[in-house]
């Protein structure tokens, strides 16, 4: 089926007194139309800016989108003038962040919030667009909406402002909904809920949403393809059932492993050795190197591309034919730096 | 049944929740000094708009310019001279309330005129000193960190030189250096053209296009060179250069003290544009001007609107000052500041001619100063005690 968004060879730079970082570094991805792409990766591996760079709200200076080209619907949005952008954000493709309790303009009403982007975007009248408001605030499941667009967002918890802020995101009925951690700053009750919702309302309105998260439990409930990233680049994609089934990356492979499991007692939790690299100083060759149990010396001299390895599963190691979950299985039992039951217990 | 009953509940809940003014209003009620000042600023409205509707027209009730050379530097509350002057001369009551100047007018006539003067210049020099700020104070705030090209700078200062030109009074260069504005700026718009067609522009013009100071850097540094001047004088110069008429003083009070709130507008804008409703605006596609305008003002317009009431005081202060000095609203229209300035030279026979206006200046600025510090203090949480 077609993509209805398709990122190719994106890099985004960044400027600092330090040097060059360089944020996102030639990163492909492609969401199919109705289907949810996510998009997992540890703090500050670009996650957030390959999101904020499909609406180009990296801010420049000191970000730079250098190269590559973001295709939506076979348009360039690289390449646009700003009008047309400003067109396309909100009516298109939609955000919600990651902070709902400071992403809603505390001097307005909720209700006059929504009302503006549904005016801004679409040709109604203010009484049409509060009784469009009323509406979308129901489905998002705000009880009572006609009393609560008359709300200032203080006068709500974060969960209900998460709700509105998809309602503002999902008002104009875009073609993809773009959701940078939508419940990381959430307690977990209040998290399968609004997932809940983000779900429902995709089966009803046919969008396609990019899950952006760290959370691979939220990805696994929620989404139909994943993409894994580290240290600016992606390491491994694929659909669900490859990714967690049979994960062939070293990285994803620690990942999974570094998860307890709920009931399990007794058995060493693996931790990934080391830390993120600075982006102004990654390591030579393959960024992950440093942290790797199979580093060999391939890897410093060549950066692994990403490959596809079956159909429609890519992995970015050298050695990602050989390597599987019986093989690291094998390498971690010798290995020396697990965590043992007494310390984290 | 059980829905309608509950969106009651909810829609009491919410009326209950105190708006935001109602709790500001809460706060400055405690400060007695704040309401007193209040009170005296809307007496001082009430007074000028009066002093206005009863000096002005054809035979005004009070009729500040009207001499009688008989009846001159009387103390307050004397009644009048019935047989000197003629019934059409008289003062409304029979008696000079704040006594008479050395021309034999009735100062309480006079004080009441220039009472709508005060509160003209204070209004409109700080509103117009409010406009800058908030729009230099925005842009600085929104776009500091964005670079200007070597190109535009050329066009700056070569709109800056005409701009010179003309007000020193040499029409044909300042035309001349115009068109040289233009011609630079339309080949800067062409570049851009080219540049958005192309991806890149010209590649052997590039070399025009370096990226030099941040806009930032522009408006703060010229805010910093306003500042340097001794305001006062720089008013004075300007002043004695333009015809006195109390329109060209408002705006020159205004354009010499914008400094203050752009400084406090980019400072609120520098945290508030870091903040996720923002980048949410923009998001949903809002155009720069409305998230600037209508997103980020409003929550920035606490300062503002307490350095502001400070402004009036110090506008009023300014023009009483100018006045005295002979440069202010030319004679006969009274203001605060000529009735003081009159008052001078009979200092030691009839001091009231400097008290009366010397009070009242310093009671209604006064006033706006502890009305000022009030509405600080109410409109920001952190200096509330609870």
């Amino acid at each position: 089926m077609e993509p209805i968004l398709k990122i190719n060879n994106l890099k985004v730079c960044f400027d600092t007194d330090g040097g060059l970082a360089k944020a996102v570094d030639g990163i492909d991805l492609e969401i199919t139309k109705g289907a949810t792409l996510g998009l997992v990766g540890e703090s500050g591996c670009g996650k957030s800016v390959t999101c904020l760079s499909i609406l180009r709200l990296i801010p420049s200076p000191p970000g730079r989108i250098t190269g590559g080209e973001i295709l939506y619907r076979g348009m360039n949005l690289l390449a646009l003038p700003d009008r047309d952008m400003q067109r396309i954000r909100g009516n298109d493709i939609g955000m919600i962040f990651q902070e709902p309790m400071t992403s809603l303009n505390p001097v307005f009403t909720i209700g006059d919030q929504i009302k503006e982007v549904i005016m801004l975007h679409q040709q109604k009248t203010s009484s049409e667009a509060e009784e469009l408001t009323i509406r979308i605030l129901d489905k998002v499941g705000i009880p009572s909406p006609e009393v609560r667009i008359r709300a200032y967002p203080h006068q709500m918890s974060g969960g209900m402002k998460q709700r509105v802020m998809i309602a503002m995101a999902l008002s104009c009925n875009p073609e993809i909904l773009i959701a940078d951690e939508p419940t990381t700053a959430l307690d977990v009750t209040i998290q399968a809920q609004i997932l809940e919702l983000m779900q429902s309302l995709q089966d009803e309105s046919g969008m396609s949403i990019l899950l952006v998260t760290h959370d691979l439990g939220v990805v696994a409930g929620m989404a139909s393809h994943v993409a894994i990233m580290y240290a600016s680049r992606i390491v491994e994609s694929g659909s669900v059932g490859d990714i967690f089934s049979n994960p062939r990356h070293p990285y994803t492979l620690g990942l999974f492993s570094s998860i307890p499991v709920t009931g399990k007692r007794g058995g060493d939790l693996y931790v990934i050795p080391g830390s993120v690299p600075d982006p102004l100083s990654f390591p030579e060759g393959c960024k992950f190197r440093p942290r790797c149990l199979f580093a060999a010396e391939q890897c410093t001299a060549e950066e692994p591309p990403l490959r596809e390895i079956e159909e429609g599963h890519k992995a970015a190691c050298h050695f990602s034919k050989t390597i599987d979950k019986y093989v690291w299985k094998e390498k971690t039992k010798t290995a020396s730096f697990l965590i043992s039951d007494e310390q984290h217990g | 049944m059980q829905n309608t009953r509950n969106t009651e509940e909810l829609a009491h809940g919410l009326a209950e929740e105190v708006p935001r003014l109602t709790e500001a209003w809460r706060i400055f009620r405690k400060n007695t000094l704040a309401v007193w000042g209040l009170v005296i600023f809307i007496a001082f409205f009430i007074v000028a708009v009066s002093g206005l509707l009863l000096t002005t027209g054809e035979n005004p009730v009070l009729d500040p310019a009207k001499v009688r050379l008989s009846e001159k530097l009387l103390r307050p509350l004397t009644p009048v001279n019935t047989e000197m002057v003629k019934p059409g001369d008289r003062p409304v009551f029979g008696i000079y309330l704040l006594g008479t100047d050395d021309l034999g007018r009735d100062v309480f006539a006079r004080m009441m005129q220039g009472a709508w003067v005060s509160l003209t210049v204070g209004f409109v020099a700080v509103g117009i000193s409010v406009i800058i700020g908030i729009i230099l104070g925005g842009i600085a705030g929104y776009y500091g960190r964005l670079r200007i090209k070597f190109m535009h700078v050329l066009c700056l200062i070569a709109f800056f030189v005409s701009m010179i030109l003309l007000a020193s009074g040499q029409r044909g260069p300042a035309l001349d250096s115009l068109a040289v504005t233009l011609l630079l700026s339309a080949f800067s718009a062409v570049y851009h053209y080219l540049a958005a067609k192309g991806g890149t522009g010209p590649k052997i013009l590039d070399f025009l296009f370096f990226d030099t100071f941040s806009v930032d850097t522009l408006i703060m540094r010229f805010v910093d060179i306003m500042l340097c001047f001794p305001s006062f004088f720089l008013i004075l110069t300007i002043v004695a250069l333009l015809p006195a008429s109390i329109y060209n003083i408002m705006i020159v009070i205004g354009l010499t003290s914008w400094m203050g709130t752009t400084r406090f507008v980019r400072a609120e804008f520098l945290s508030l544009r870091e903040q996720d409703f923002v980048s949410a605006a923009k998001a949903m596609g809002l155009s720069d001007i409305s998230i600037i305008f209508r997103h980020m003002m409003p929550n920035a317009i606490a300062p503002v609107l307490v350095s502001a009431t400070i402004g009036v005081a110090m506008a009023i202060l300014t023009e009483a000052g100018l006045s005295f000095l002979g440069f202010g609203v030319p004679p006969p229209h009274a203001t605060w500041g000529n009735i003081l300035a009159g008052g001078e030279s009979f200092i030691f026979d009839a001091p009231w001619l400097m008290y009366i206006p010397g009070l009242s200046i310093l009671t209604v600025v006064l006033s706006f100063n502890l009305f000022g510090e009030g509405l600080r203090d109410a409109l920001n949480p952190k200096l509330r005690k609870r």
